[in-house]
This record gives C-alpha cells, structure tokens and sequence, in this order.
C-alpha cells in the first residue's frame, strides 16, 4: 500500500474540489481500501465525505431522499424504509456482513467494483477493467460468478451489489454533484456496459460527487416485492444471482411488474422486457417463464456460469409466484 | 516410502503378532481408565481466560526492539526462470532495509523432511529455498522485503520487478494422470492391497456400485495466519513461531543454516489453530535467513494469499469404488483405486485408500492409490488426512450400496462391522462403532427417514437424511517426554514442549497429572510450547494427548520410585516396594493399608530438598502393529434442499462417536464440533480455485475461499460412547481429527435422500443440483 493522505471533506463543495485535483473519495472504505493495499488501485489522497450529511428524509413528491453517507446499515433499519421499500430493506440485509454494512455508505455501494478473481490478482492476471488492453483472463477462466447478459469480449464481469438491484426495481434516481454542478440519473443508467472499454463502469464525470438516491413513492407493485439472493453459503458471500421483484394485480391480471436481476451483468439488469411481456396477462406460472425467458433470449453463458440461466429463471418464477400467491 | 520401509514394518507386525498381549503397552490397562476425579470431568480450558483477555502472546505479537517486517513476492509462473530482476525501486523505497532474492540469500540447506522416522525434521518439501534463478510452482517466493514497518514493506515488494522465462509446466490433473505414479507404500502401509480375487468376487457379486469420487484442493485457513518472530543472539537462532511442530522446527532449521540442536530455541506457547498447517514452511526460513543478513529480528506475518501460496492443503482426489454385496448385503468385493496430487517434492501422503482397509469385513479387497506429479505448491496434511476423503468416497459408495439393496444404510454397516481387522486379522482393541450408530441414530430420529428419495417436502424444500462412518487410526509418538517436578508445596509441575493450538492440551494434562499424582486440580500447573523444556515430538496425527498421557504416566512412575528412595525408613511407608504404593492425597500410601501415607512435602522436607524432578518417556507405540486401533464415528445429518435454487441447508448433524474414554467432556465437544464443522465445509463450500491454466491459486482469500458461515453451521450434538480402550493410555484414543471424518458422505448421503441426486464431486454446489 502507498502512502496517502486522508483529509474529512470539510463540505461537499470542498469534496468535490479536491476530487478535481485527484483526490478519491472513500466513504466507508470497505471496498476502496481493500483496493488500494492490493494495489489494484492507486491514490495520493482519500477525501473522506462518510461524514457528510447522512439523512433520511421524504420528498416533495412523496419518494424518499437518502444522503450517500448513509450507512447500509441504518438504510436497512430505517422505519419508512421498512415499511415502504421494503425489497430495499431486505437487499442491504442479504449484502456482506453486519460489520461491513456498518461501514458501508450508499454512494460507495453504488461505486463498487466487480469481485473477479482475476482484476484482483495485479501480479498474476491480465484484466481489460485493470489494465486496458492486456486481455481478459476470466473469458476461459473462472467465470462461475460472471455475466450472462450485456458482456463483452473486453470484459464479462458483473456488478456486485444487492442494493443497487433493489435501486433498480425501485426506479431511484441518483444525486451527482461535480465541477460543472449538480445533475440528477436513473440508476439503470448511471453504470455502463464493458463494451470495449470495461475500465468505464459509469457515467460519473472526474470529480462528480454522490449527493444522494432518490426513490420515488412507491407503487402497487413495490409494496408488494420481494429480494432472493442465491448464493453459495448461507451469508457473508456475493450473489450468484439475485432478483428483486415485484407485482400488482387488478381482477386477476398483471397490471405492473417489476424485476431486476444481480449477478447477471455489469450493471444491475432491469428486465423491462419481461415486465412489459406480463402486463395484462394472467398471474401464473407459464406466464412467468414466459416472460423472464424472453429476457434472456440474448443471454451468453460463459464455460462456467451456464447454470445462471436456469437458476434466474427459476428464482423468477418462484419469486413471482409467490408474490402473485400472497396477492390472492 | 519405500519396499525397505514395508519390509520393516511388516517384520515388526510378524513379531508382534507372536508377542503376548500384555507385555505390550497397555498390557496391564492403565488403572485412571476408571479411577477418575478431575478426568472425565468438563473443565474450561487453562488458556481460556487468558486469551479472552487478550494477555496470550501470539507469535506475531512478541515484543522486540529493533523489528523489522518481512514481506514476500511470489512468483507468477509455475516453472521456468528469473531472467530479470530489478530490485532497485524496492530497495530506494522507504523505510526498506533489505530486499533479498537467489542472489543474496546465504546458502541454506534442503531442511529434514518430516515423517515418524525423525523427529526433529519438519520439511514438507524438498525442493531449494530460494537458492537459484528456477521457479518450481506459481506461488514460490522469489523476494523478501524487509522494511520498518508492515506497511512499508507491503509497498515495497510491490516495486520489485521480475520478468520471467517460462518453460512448460505440468498444471494440468487430467494430463497429470496419465504419467500418474504409484508409490510402495502410504504411510507405514503397503500401497497395493490385493487380497481374495476382489475383481473376479465383484463381477459375480449379486449387487453392485461401481463410481468416481471426487474431492477437490482445500487450503488451510485458521484464524491466525502463519506468524514468526525471528532474532539471531549470539549465533543462536531464536524463533518465536505459531507452530504445531516445536521440536520438529528446531530440528530442521538447525541443519538448514548449520548449527548445532542447542543453537535453535522456538517457542510456541498459543497457536491460533493448526489443523496440520502451523508447521514449518519457506516462511521461516527465509524470515531466519533475511534477520541473519539483515543483522536484525524480523517478523514474518503471512497474508491470507501468502498462506495460499506458500502453506500446503489437502490434495484433490478422484477415487473410484466399488464395492460387491450378496443378497443380505454382506460385502464380498471391495475395490478403492484412486488419483491424488502429489507432487515428487511433496512429502506427505494423503492416505485416502488406507479408509476402507479397517471400518468393514470385506471378503477381498483390490486397493491401491497413485500420485499425479505436477508442478504445484507441495501437499500437506490437512485436518484427519486420507480418512477425510476417503470416507467421502467409501461412505457414499455404501450409501448406494445400501440404496441398491433397498436396505436401511445403519443395517448395512451393520451387517458388515469388522469384528477383527478384515485385512490383517488383528484384533481390535476396542470398537465399538455400531453402538455409536445406535445412540446417534435415535438422537436425530432416524426413525423419521424415509427411505424413498424425495419424498418429504415442505414448500420448496426437499428434505432428507443420511448417514456415515467415520474413522481415524490411533497413532502414540514415541520420545515425547515430560518432566513432572514437585515443589516444596507438595504442588505438581508438569513440564514439556508440546502444542496448545487451541484444543485444551495443558487443560487434559493437568487433570490427567492431578489424578495420577493424587493432587486437587488446583496444585497442578502444566507448562507447554517451549523447545527448551523436554522433548515432545508433534502435535498430528491426533496423537499427542495419547503420547503426552503416556510420557506423564511413565514420568510419574519414575518419581514414585525417586520419593520412596528420598522417604528412606522414617516413613510410614517403611519397607513398601514402589510397586506396593500409589499416589493418594498428596502423597503416596500403601495400596494394601491406606493409612500407611506420607506426603510430598513431608517426604521432601525430611529429605532437606526444595523439589524433586522426574522425566517419563512415551516410548514405542508397538501396540499398534499388535491390534487394530481406530477411533471411529456414526455421523448424521438432516437438511433442506431448495427444489428452486439448489441451494442445501443443513438443518442437524449429530456425530456419535466411539475413541475410548473421554478425558474432558467440553474440550472434546468442541474438538468434535469444530472438526465437523471442517467436515461441513468440504462438503457444501470449500474449494482451491487452481487456474489450470497457470497453475496459480485463484482463491486466494476469505472472499473467494469459502469456509462456512454461522449460518451454515446448524444445531450440533455430540454424543459419545466413553467405553474405555484399555491399549490405550486413560483408556483414551484420539479424538482431534475423527470428527471431521465421515460428515461430508452423511451430507451427501442425505442430499440423495431429500432429491434422489446423487452428487460424487464435492463441494456440492447449487449448480451441480439444478
Ligand atoms: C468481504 C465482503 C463481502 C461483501 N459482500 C457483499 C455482498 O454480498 N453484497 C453487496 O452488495 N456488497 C458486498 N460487499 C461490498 C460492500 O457492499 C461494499 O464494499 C460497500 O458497499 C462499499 O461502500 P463503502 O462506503 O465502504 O465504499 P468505499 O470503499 O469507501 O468506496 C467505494 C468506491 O466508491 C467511491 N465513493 C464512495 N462514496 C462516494 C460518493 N459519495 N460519491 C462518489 N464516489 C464515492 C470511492 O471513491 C470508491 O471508489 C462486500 C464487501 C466485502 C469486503
Ligand atoms: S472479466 Fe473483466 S474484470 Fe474480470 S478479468 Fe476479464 S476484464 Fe478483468
């Protein structure tokens, strides 16, 4: 690990400028740290904006706003979370471990990068995402936890975080802030696909600041929705895949669905084809495959993740299922 | 191990098998196999307290003035050369007060390599530690970075730039195979077991499974990584190390950097778990020879991949079983033929075919296991070695067995319980298996199951149980020793330099000396984990307990012998013969007349002396060439599988288990409870990712190798059947690695019984069951 400076951002204002200069901006550390002592990445200074304002609060519109300091933690615990977000609520809790969650701010889960094995390993392994150019060692390598949908040649790593599928589905908005001022994204747009430059994750300029997450009120289908995580031991471990889902009905037909998958692709995967494939149709099963197999009409299994296909199949219909059982 | 070692070996079993019993050990049963106060009692451990607080010194936290910190680079190629190397940017960085390679390194000897025949040698390898420009496996260390601070040389090693020249590596199992080669013997048995026509008896064998098992690489990973804390002082070497080899390690580095046994000191009174790991590795070496050429002490803390890459697992398996039964299910042919990665410089056998040579009485048997050479990390053992995977493979081969016979799995295992052992026709020395069957049967409910795969469900999830045996050999070290002192007080002392990883080895031993001695618990105290006290061989195979039991014992002998000479006439013990005392309340009385006592301090007060010290000596296990010594285990399971995901979720374990008496009833449970709960993790996570590719260990870190959470670790019960084995000394087998035995085939096992998929390729994940 290099040496570096550590200065508490005294304001946004100042976060941002000092980013500008190349400062990094390290919220709860969790992932950035490991990161750095790895040398994966670099940096000669860490502005630390974890102690920015981190408040809850509803919005005008009747949404809710959460600071990007927020920890995971609180966000989970958080009552109007709980009661009106509640598929949020579960994606945090299913994510790391207590500690972690502790730690962890909301704009530095958002920015968090992919778990290959192989963008970790500096000294043994090419990676596109670390190295621009050098190759992809998990093309036929390990890829059981890689991508299946919007993946690349340059790249087939995937997007590790259960919130942001929550923040999918949710349809929130993201808060920047940078040099040229303040703008507002939707979340499904904020990260990128690898296409040929898989060290681009996002849309975030030099500099840019996350301020904030903004959910709208929620809808007849985020009240009743619902995370699965599938992973490979009980906690503690990243989703091999995940599925935040939700659904409303009216006389015994889909009126709206929601689902987002995790663990698929570089970006939480909003799957608006088969939501738009279930509108007005009958709740069952048959219609469920239906629909999350059209999704995944493009997908792309790797050597070793074809088994994703099935299993987010699986889980969807479950999910959905379920959902349209509780409905009854 | 060679033909010359099967020679020996089978000789002495020749000689023995015309020996009376009862001038072996344990001819005459140790009488604390029944007379027991403190032993059989639950006692905290006498480190507990200690650690708790944070008080225990752990290797990595000895205080030293003038410390550096090591840090190593690894190589990134499996086989090849150094063609470059630049170490002047590590060397200009701060803080940076050495950066040696093959260039500087002093030249070290090949260390002694560890094995039962020398106990002062601890080499897992056999290959030259960082001596010349050739790389040997992806992984080995190519530079050590000393540095002021951890932090400092971490950077540093960053900056050392290597450029290789590859030469073809052999990283590959399935090609590795093909020049597989295959050893005379495993361990001190003979490898090729051919005994009854095997093959012939299975092909007209009425019922049948013939299948592949597979067991993949697992890397160690206790809490504490690897840790030494190393300073030259006079030209002695004195390491501060975690290791569960203190003697052993001492022994080696002294030939490696040419000093004589009395110049090396270890200690290594805590040990954050061993498990077969915390012996010795390049990591003290090259920590020996950087303080050496640095002039200063260092600390060498390995990182979680440095251990990966430096500190050897179990090897991968790929075992075939078949096994021939009659129609009521007596096994009339057992063929185990396997694979396992064992690389020419490896030195440790994983023993997985030796599993099923005692647990039933086969009629014949065809059993032998080769080695595939490649250019990896050298193998090393790994909590219960062989048995571990091997009775993955033979319990579930029984398990189909028992399927295919539409027979209750318990009453297969019954039908076939070995009496004697089946190969050798020793007798048993005790076991007691199927009575372990019968109390962990009715502690889950067996009776619950129904045979019919599939057929229990709640929701989404299948749900199903099963069972297993699991076994583990007895094994006594020779030439530990301890030495018991007793103080003017009338206290007892017990001395040796034996391991605390953990599992309540001073704890035993001082319930163990108080009551041989006769003395409350709180007169006792027992010291371990140091070099300079006396000689104790290591802490594996499950052995030490048993080794340190029978060096007390006898250390104990030798001291009533020493009193009744000191007690001279003036003694209410007058004219008694040692044979004709023991050791009661603080003293020693007349077996025939107990009023006739004296004790110690009176004894030793009369006599003018401060204290009186005696060494015993384990001696030579030859029981064990005589009979048949297991420990064995009833392991069951119940658990859920998601029809959904795949995903398992194990709901019970309950592991029965039969190794003789039990010394302490909460250090045991803990030792059983922990080792099933490794058990647990080679069944549903745990997993080396080696990139074939490369040879070069993926997972390497708790991110990426996955061990068991709480969650995945259910309700354990422990039961266990406490019948003494009067071979053995308190009546005790070992009980440190049985448990981790037989637990991933129960889960297994159960998995078909909840789904009807068999699933032979461990770890089982969802994939492999949607
Ligand atoms: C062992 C382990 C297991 C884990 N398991 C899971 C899991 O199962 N599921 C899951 O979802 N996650 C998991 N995580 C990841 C965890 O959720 C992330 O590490 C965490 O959310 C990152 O948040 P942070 O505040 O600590 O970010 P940091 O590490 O501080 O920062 C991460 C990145 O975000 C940038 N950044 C931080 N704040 C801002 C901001 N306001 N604006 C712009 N950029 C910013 C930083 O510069 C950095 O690049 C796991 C992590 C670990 C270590
Ligand atoms: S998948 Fe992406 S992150 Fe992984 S090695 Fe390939 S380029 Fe790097």
């Amino acid at each position: 690990m290099r040496t570096f400076e550590y200065i508490r951002a005294a304001d946004r204002a100042d976060a941002v400028a000092r980013a500008r200069r190349g400062a990094r901006f390290l919220g709860g550390g969790t992932n950035i740290v490991d990161l750095l002592r790895q040398n994966v990445e670099q940096a000669s200074e860490l502005v630390d904006v974890s102690r920015l304002d981190g408040a809850i609060r509803q919005s005008d519109g009747g949404g809710l706003l959460i600071d990007a300091s927020v920890r995971n933690a609180a966000l989970a615990a958080h009552p109007l979370v709980r009661r009106r977000y509640p598929v949020l609520s579960r994606a945090l809790l299913a994510g790391a471990s207590a500690q972690i969650r502790n730690m962890a701010t909301v704009g530095g889960n958002i920015l968090q990068r992919t778990r290959c094995m192989y963008f970790y390993d500096v000294e043994g392994a090419r990676c596109n995402k670390r190295q621009p150019g050098t190759g992809c060692d998990a093309l036929d390598g390990f890829n059981r936890y890689h991508a299946i949908l919007g993946a690349s040649d340059q790249c087939v790593a995937t997007h590790p975080s259960d919130m942001c599928v929550a923040l999918a589905m949710l349809d929130a908005l993201i808060h920047l802030s940078g040099p040229d001022g303040k703008r507002s994204i939707r979340l499904t747009d904020f990260h990128v696909l690898p296409n040929a430059s898989p060290h681009i994750e996002t849309v975030l300029k030099p500099g840019e600041l996350i301020t904030g997450v903004e959910l709208p009120p929620p809808s007849d289908a985020v009240t009743h929705s619902e995370y699965r995580k599938v992973r490979d031991r009980s906690s503690y471990a990243f989703a091999l895949i995940s599925v935040a889902g939700g659904l409303a009905l009216t006389d015994g037909r889909v009126t709206e669905a929601r689902i987002a998958l995790g663990g698929v692709a570089a970006r939480p995967w909003r799957a608006a084809r088969a939501e738009a494939a279930l509108i007005g149709v009958a709740p069952t099963e048959e219609a469920f495959l239906a629909a999350i197999r059209e999704e995944l009409a493009d997908a792309q299994p790797l050597s070793g993740n074809a088994f994703k296909i099935v299993l987010v199949e699986r889980t969807v219909v479950a999910l959905l299922a379920a959902l349209a059982g509780a409905h009854q | 191990m060679t033909k010359l070692q099967n020679a020996i070996v089978g000789g002495v079993r020749a000689v023995l098998g015309h020996v009376p019993a009862s001038w072996l050990p344990g001819g005459t049963p140790d009488p604390l196999i029944d007379k027991r106060v403190a032993l059989g009692r639950q006692q905290s451990r006498v480190d507990g307290p200690d650690k708790v607080r944070g008080a225990a010194q752990f290797a990595a936290e000895v205080p030293m003035d003038d410390l550096l910190y090591a840090a190593f680079v690894h190589s990134t190629i499996a086989r090849g050369n150094i063609a470059d190397l630049d170490v002047s940017a590590a060397e200009a960085a701060p803080g940076v007060a050495l950066v040696m390679t093959y260039r500087n390194t002093p030249k070290l000897g090949v260390p002694p390599t560890v094995g039962l025949t020398n106990l002062k040698a601890a080499g897992n390898h056999t290959l030259p530690i960082m001596q010349d420009p050739e790389i040997r496996w992806n992984g080995q260390v190519v530079a050590v970075v000393l540095a002021e601070t951890r932090e400092q040389a971490d950077h540093a090693a960053t900056l050392v730039r290597v450029r290789y020249a590859s030469a073809p590596a052999r990283t590959r199992f399935e090609e590795g195979k093909n020049s597989a080669y295959t050893p005379e013997s495993i361990l001190v048995e003979r490898n090729r077991l051919d005994k009854g026509d095997a093959r012939r008896k299975l092909a007209e064998a009425a019922f049948k499974v013939d299948a592949v098992y597979k067991t993949p690489w697992e890397n160690h990973n206790p809490i504490e990584p690897h840790a030494a804390t190393i300073v030259w002082r006079d030209g002695k070497l004195i390491v501060h190390d975690a290791t569960q080899m203190i003697n052993a390690t001492a022994g080696s580095l002294a030939k490696v950097f040419g000093l004589k046994a009395d110049e090396v000191h270890v200690s290594s009174p805590y040990v954050g778990g061993g498990f077969g790991a915390k012996a010795m590795w390049d990591h003290q070496i090259l920590g020996a020879a950087a303080a050496k050429l640095a002039g200063r002490p260092v600390r060498v803390t390995l990182s979680r991949a440095s251990m990966h890459r430096l500190v050897g697992g179990r090897m991968r398996t790929e075992q075939r079983v078949a096994l021939g039964a009659d129609a009521e299910g007596r096994l009339k042919a057992l063929l185990h033929h396997g694979y396992g990665v064992k690389p020419r410089h490896s030195v440790c056998d994983e023993g997985f075919s030796l599993t099923g040579r005692s647990l039933y009485a086969s009629e014949s048997f065809d059993v032998v296991q080769h080695y595939v050479d490649l250019d990896l990390l050298a193998n090393s053992f790994m909590r219960g070695p062989g048995e571990t995977p091997g009775t993955f493979a033979i319990e579930c081969a029984m398990d189909e067995l028992a399927h295919a016979l539409g027979m209750d799995p318990i009453e297969l295992r019954r039908r076939n319980a070995a009496t004697r052992d089946a190969v050798s026709g020793a007798p048993h020395s005790q076991n007691a298996m199927m009575e372990a069957y019968d109390l962990g049967a009715a502690r889950i409910g067996w009776s619950r199951r129904t045979a019919e795969p599939g057929s229990r469900r709640e929701g989404e999830w299948l749900i199903g149980m099963g069972c297993a045996s699991g076994t583990f050999p007895f094994t006594r070290m020779p030439g530990t020793s301890a030495r018991i002192t007793i103080d003017g007080n009338g206290d007892a002392h017990v001395a040796s330099a034996a391991h605390e990883m953990g599992m309540g080895t001073a704890t035993v031993q001082r319930q163990h000396a108080a009551d041989r001695l006769g003395l409350p618990l709180d007169r006792v105290t027992v010291t371990i984990g140091d070099s300079s006290l006396p000689f104790a061989s290591f802490a594996g195979g499950s052995s030490q307990t048993a080794s340190l039991a029978a060096a007390v014992s006898a250390a104990s002998g030798k001291l009533a012998v020493q009193l009744m000479r000191l007690a001279g006439n003036d003694t209410p013990l007058a004219g008694l013969k040692p044979s004709e005392v023991e050791f009661a309340d603080g003293g020693l009385r007349s077996v025939d007349d107990p009023a006739r006592h004296e004790s110690f301090t009176s004894i030793l007060r009369r006599a003018g002396r401060s204290e009186l010290s005696a060494i015993g000596e384990s001696g030579a296990p030859l029981e064990i060439l005589k009979f048949s010594m297991h420990s064995t285990s009833a392991i069951f399971c119940e658990l859920r599988v998601s029809d959904v995901t795949g995903e398992i979720r194990v709901d019970r374990l309950v592991g029965a288990f039969d190794c003789g008496r039990i010394l302490n009833a909460k250090t045991a449970a803990s030792q059983f409870k922990g080792g099933m709960i490794m058990g647990l993790g080679m069944a549903l996570t745990e997993e080396t990712l080696l990139d074939e590719r490369t040879g070069r260990i993926m997972s390497t870190s708790l991110a990426d190798y996955h061990v068991p959470v709480h969650l995945d670790v259910p309700d354990i019960d422990v039961l266990w059947t406490d019948i003494p084995d009067p071979r053995a000394p308190l009546g005790a087998r070992g009980i440190g690695e049985i448990g981790t035995t037989g637990v991933a085939a129960a889960i297994a096992n159960a998995v078909f019984n909840a789904t009807g998929k068999r699933l032979r390729d461990l770890p089982l994940t969802l994939d492999k069951l949607i």
